[in-house]
């Protein structure tokens, strides 16, 4: 018998399973619930259904009822409810639990349809997997193992189509390897709202192209490749790069905005090559921007740091901390902290604490750019709301180190700390730059480095751990894809030497066991650990900060909470 | 026994001579007197009598238009739309082309009907790419029935409205599966969409109720208000009421367009009284009796089985000449009455290369959304055209017949039927001829012979 199933819930029975689901559950999504596979290709959660590629066909019954009494019509050989079986398959994509519904996905009229589809995808199918780059993580491949003849009965000519065409900077199509399942279509138009793919012809002559005169150059092309369940769309960037079975895969947060996507980073000893999304249905769902994805590029970028440097000569880690030292100690009470919306939670709770050892002002400069209201946000700090969390700031950063500047000019500051932060392109002028020595924890090489009495070359995020607040007040944590370039040394490490240099406490410099300084300072994260922080974060409590003006617009699964103040110093 | 005679009565005019397609014509022979007088009815009257009169749907399917109608959400608030189906495509078919060229006004004045009936003020006439010639007479024909208000605003000076567009295909068979009109006619490829959710006369065209009815089956509509319901039932035998065109093709004396009382009438009749039997010399092979996508009749078979006359069931025992030619005794036996369609083949036809025509035809109109239908329509294509260009294998039958089995009741839309029921009847009618169709091949061809796809 059917449980009855609470208001919202919808009992079904899967290959003899039952399950509650919520009502408007399909059946793929359904049977994923069961550990049930139903194979698939053009249904994607995201996207609208069209239910074209057949694969996901299934056997599906509803409990028999007596027309006339509407009583249930029980079956004598089992005591139980007797089932009408459809019989013709239906699609598990567009077939939406209803209370009772059975579905089976192991009879042979399943078997049988599920073999037909994936003989008839594949007689016009190049095949040559040998030489796609698909190879590995091609859902053709994976389900003609499951479903496949194993031999081809097809001895006529196959179709030819457009080979290796750019749709545009960034994405190539191979047209006889497309299965027509309409994805990327739906994507551009639904998702990225830039309808500019469509079919021409009609039949197995279909091909995918762009419109005429219009190109795939907007910044979520790159979606379309991740979505394509074959090797039709490919990254021009990867493509032919590494066979994705050698690649490591590291769960990352794209740092290029507050909307902090939820990322994969794809890497093979020690090198990266590429970043895809990775689903979070809170964030990002299953996209991320195009412009996230070469942000990997600046780790091995010819103007990386690489080597310490007191004065612009090179010199040793220690002998650095050591120099800043010596500068804390002549300008005591001079002292300003510039931290960064680009840092992360660690590294900005470091920054408070050598702040208050200090006794150091602390400023943070803020970039601001214009949302393209789905996955970039306005502001281009990931993690502007970690440095609040942290109490490294208490307002909103502005563009320009105005205040900072003023203090500088009025002798009262005379040694900045700076997080990765070019102070001349935040408003200091060389007159003021003059009168400072700087001491640099940084990546790449900027204006400040040369002239910098201490250097520090840092990590960038694809080399450490670590945590950003995004712009829903939600800590994602990204955990350290490649080990970092030789002469480069943790923030961390290097915040807390200065944290000791500047007189105050010891502190770790692993991610996991700072968390518990973190933990017992910070009151919001007080029950947070490193460790235990789930895969798609976790939020915290806004309302401490609900009286800001932040500068983001609605981004997908983003609304401000109130109408955006002109960007501050945009 | 002798055939019954015709009863023309959605083809009283049809190529009578001196009638011509204008309205005064029209109007001459006591048109739009059905329509003048259904305006002064309830709308709902109108409703029961299509129900009553259990007419069912011209356009291939034979579903019953009032249980069509009954199926509309009128609760919405939404606009109920109207389509005239004159996408008429399916090979063997050319009833609708006349009545659009010979009588456009008896269609304009059915459809002005079943709009009123149906409270719809939109409605538009959908015609197939390839009869721009048609798309001319009805757009002359509804300016003309505008001028005389019997189409527009306030007709015959009642409060009701209602305009009827001209809407040109752009030339695919696929265009006459309602959602697939629907879809073109929304000014996008002629995909047909997924039911459900999508079925028409809930979420039709721009996601209003639709109603999508075949031109000959409004023409009906047109009769049956003026008769009545009840009097149209009782022409034709319980179940196929009306009257039913055929259009009759290919290796008989007398091909042509016949209409007759629905189901008095058996193929043999059809064929040999009606139609004047085989050319000189030759002799019936088979016969496809509903437009190219039913399944095939091979003359000689026998059909057994029983079937339901009144309350009791009662043997029957056919041969093809036996069967009555409506939509539940062509069922019965396994292929369908379909839009009418009759193609006769006779002793000349190879049947591989008939099939392979018919392949080749649905292989180029399948609109390649959904993977059996895209994919094994060509591919039977192919075979079958292999075969016929002289490289056909003894097992290429058993090829053809699997590839068939793997489309039909999967597809989206019913052309995987369509496309794979020739095939598959083909092949098990005539499967000797495939098998031994490599040695057929061999035999040197008649110079006149037609090339082949």
């Amino acid at each position: 018998m059917i449980a009855t199933a609470k208001p919202d819930l919808v009992t079904v029975n899967i290959d003899g399973q039952e399950i509650a689901v919520p009502k408007g559950t399909n059946v793929i999504e359904a049977a994923r619930l069961v550990n049930v596979d139903v194979p698939h290709y053009c249904y994607h959660p995201k996207l609208t259904i069209v239910g074209n590629c057949r694969m996901c066909l299934i056997e599906m019954g509803m409990p028999a009822v007596d027309p006339a009494t509407k009583a249930p019509v029980m079956d004598p050989a089992t005591g139980k409810q007797k089932i009408n079986w459809i019989p013709r398959p239906q699609i598990g994509c567009g077939t939406n639990v209803s209370p009772g519904l059975h579905v089976r996905t192991t009879t042979p009229m399943v078997k049988d349809a599920r073999e037909g589809v994936m003989e008839f995808l594949l007689i016009n199918h190049p095949l040559d997997c040998p030489i796609c780059d698909q190879a590995g993580e091609c859902k053709l491949q994976e389900q003609a193992t499951g479903y496949g003849r194993g031999y081809s009965r097809f001895i006529e000519d196959k179709n030819v189509k457009p080979k290796r065409t750019q749709l545009g900077p960034r994405v190539t199509l191979d047209d006889e390897r497309c299965i027509l399942c309409s994805r990327c279509i739906r994507f551009s138009k639904e998702i990225a709202k830039d309808d500019v793919l469509g079919f021409v012809d009609r039949g197995s002559y279909s091909t995918l192209t762009c419109f005429p005169g219009k190109k795939l150059e907007n910044n979520y092309s790159l979606n379309t490749v991740d979505i394509c369940p074959v090797g039709a769309l490919t990254s021009t960037d990867f493509r032919f790069k590494m066979r994705v079975w050698f690649l490591k895969q590291t769960n990352a947060i794209d740092p290029e905005s507050s909307v902090g996507a939820n990322t994969v980073v794809w890497s093979r000893e020690g090198t990266i090559y590429r970043i895809t999304p990775r689903r979070n249905d809170e964030v990002n769902d299953t996209w991320m921007a195009d412009s996230g994805r070469v942000l990997f590029k600046a780790v091995q970028a010819p103007d990386r740091l690489s080597a310490v440097k007191i004065n612009g000569t090179d010199s040793a880690f220690d002998i650095a901390i050591n120099a800043a030292a010596e500068l804390f100690k002549a300008n005591a009470g001079a002292i300003a902290v510039v931290g960064s919306g680009r840092s992360t939670v660690e590294e900005q709770f470091l920054a408070k604490q050598l702040a208050t050892a200090l006794k150091a002002p602390s400023y943070l400069v803020s970039r601001v750019g214009e949302g393209d209201k789905l996955l970039v946000s306005a502001d281009r700090n990931p993690n502007v709301r970690g440095a609040l969390v942290t109490g490294l700031i208490r307002t909103l950063p502005s563009a320009k180190l105005v205040d900072l500047g003023a203090q500088i000019d009025a002798g009262k500051i005379k040694v900045v700390v700076t997080l990765g932060e070019d102070l001349a392109a935040a408003g200091l002028n060389a007159g003021q730059l003059a009168k400072i020595s700087v001491i640099v924890l940084g990546t790449h090489a900027n204006s400040m480095a040369g002239g910098a009495a201490v250097v520090f070359p840092t990590l960038t995020a694809f080399e450490k751990s670590g945590t950003f607040v995004n712009q829903q007040f939600r800590i994602q944590k990204f955990l350290k894809a490649v080990p970092p370039i030789a002469g480069a040394t943790d923030d961390l490490i290097v915040l807390a030497k200065l944290v000791g240099a500047a007189g105050g406490a010891t502190l770790p410099t692993e991610v996991y066991a700072l968390w518990k300084s973190i933990a017992a300072a910070v009151p919001a994260l007080a029950t947070t650990t490193f460790a235990n922080l789930p895969e798609t974060g976790q939020l915290l409590d806004a309302t401490p900060f609900s009286a800001l003006p932040f500068v983001e617009g609605e981004t997908l699964h983003y609304k401000p909470a109130q109408p955006v103040v002109a960007a501050a110093n945009a | 026994m002798p055939a019954p005679a015709q009863r023309r009565i959605i083809f009283q005019h049809i190529d009578e001579p001196g009638y011509t397609n204008d309205i005064s014509c029209y109007v001459r022979h006591g048109g739009y007197e059905v329509l003048k007088q259904a305006v002064t009815r309830k709308p709902e009257e109108l409703i029961d009598e299509v129900k009553k009169s259990g007419l069912r749907g011209r356009g291939g399917a034979g579903f019953p238009c009032g249980v069509k109608w009954g199926l509309v959400d009128r609760k919405s608030g939404k606009p109920i739309y109207l389509i005239v189906n004159a996408d008429e495509s399916e090979p063997g078919t050319f009833k609708d082309r006349y009545i659009m060229h010979q009588d456009p006004h008896q269609l304009i004045e059915g459809t002005m009907i079943s709009c009123f009936a149906n409270n719809v003020r939109q409605a538009y006439i959908y015609i197939r790419g390839e009869m721009p010639h048609g798309a001319r007479i009805l757009e002359k024909a509804i300016a003309e029935a505008r001028a005389a208000n019997f189409v527009g605003p306030n007709i015959l000076g009642t409060n009701y409205s209602c305009e009827i567009f001209v809407h040109r295909g752009a030339g695919a068979y696929i265009c006459g599966e309602e959602t697939g009109l629907i879809e073109s006619l929304e000014g996008k490829r002629a995909n047909p969409r997924i039911k459900p959710p999508y079925f028409p006369a809930v979420l039709g065209l721009y996601q209003c109720p639709t109603i999508v009815n075949n031109v000959e089956t409004l023409c009906h509509v047109k009769y049956i208000a003026e008769h009545g319901g009840a009097e149209y039932a009782k022409i034709g035998t319980p179940g196929n009421t009306g009257t039913r065109i055929f259009c009759v093709s290919g290796h008989v004396q007398r091909p042509g367009y016949y209409e007759f009382p629905a189901g008095t009438i058996t193929m043999g009749q059809l064929l040999n009284d009606v139609c004047g039997g085989p050319l000189p010399g030759r002799t019936f092979k088979a016969v496809i009796p509903g437009g190219s996508s039913a399944k095939i009749m091979r003359f000689g078979e026998r059909y057994k089985g029983k079937r339901k006359v009144g309350t009791e069931m009662v043997d029957y025992d056919w041969g093809v000449e036996d069967v009555p030619m409506d939509f539940d005794s062509l069922g019965m036996i396994g292929t369908m009455g379909g839009s009418g369609g009759v193609i006769v083949m006779d002793d000349t036809v190879n049947m591989v290369e008939a099939l392979a025509n018919i392949n080749a035809f649905y292989s180029h109109e399948s609109c390649g959304q959904c993977t059996p239908c895209r994919e094994g329509s060509l591919w039977m294509k192919k075979i079958s055209s292999r075969m016929v260009h002289g490289q056909a294998r003894p097992e290429d039958a058993a090829l053809l017949k699997s590839v068939a089995d793997q489309i039909p009741g999967r597809t989206i839309c019913a052309f995987g039927e369509a496309c794979s029921w020739p095939t598959q009847s083909f092949i098990a009618k005539f499967g000797d001829e495939f098998k031994q169709y490599s040695e057929t091949k061999k035999t040197a061809k008649p110079a006149d012979a037609v090339a082949l796809i």
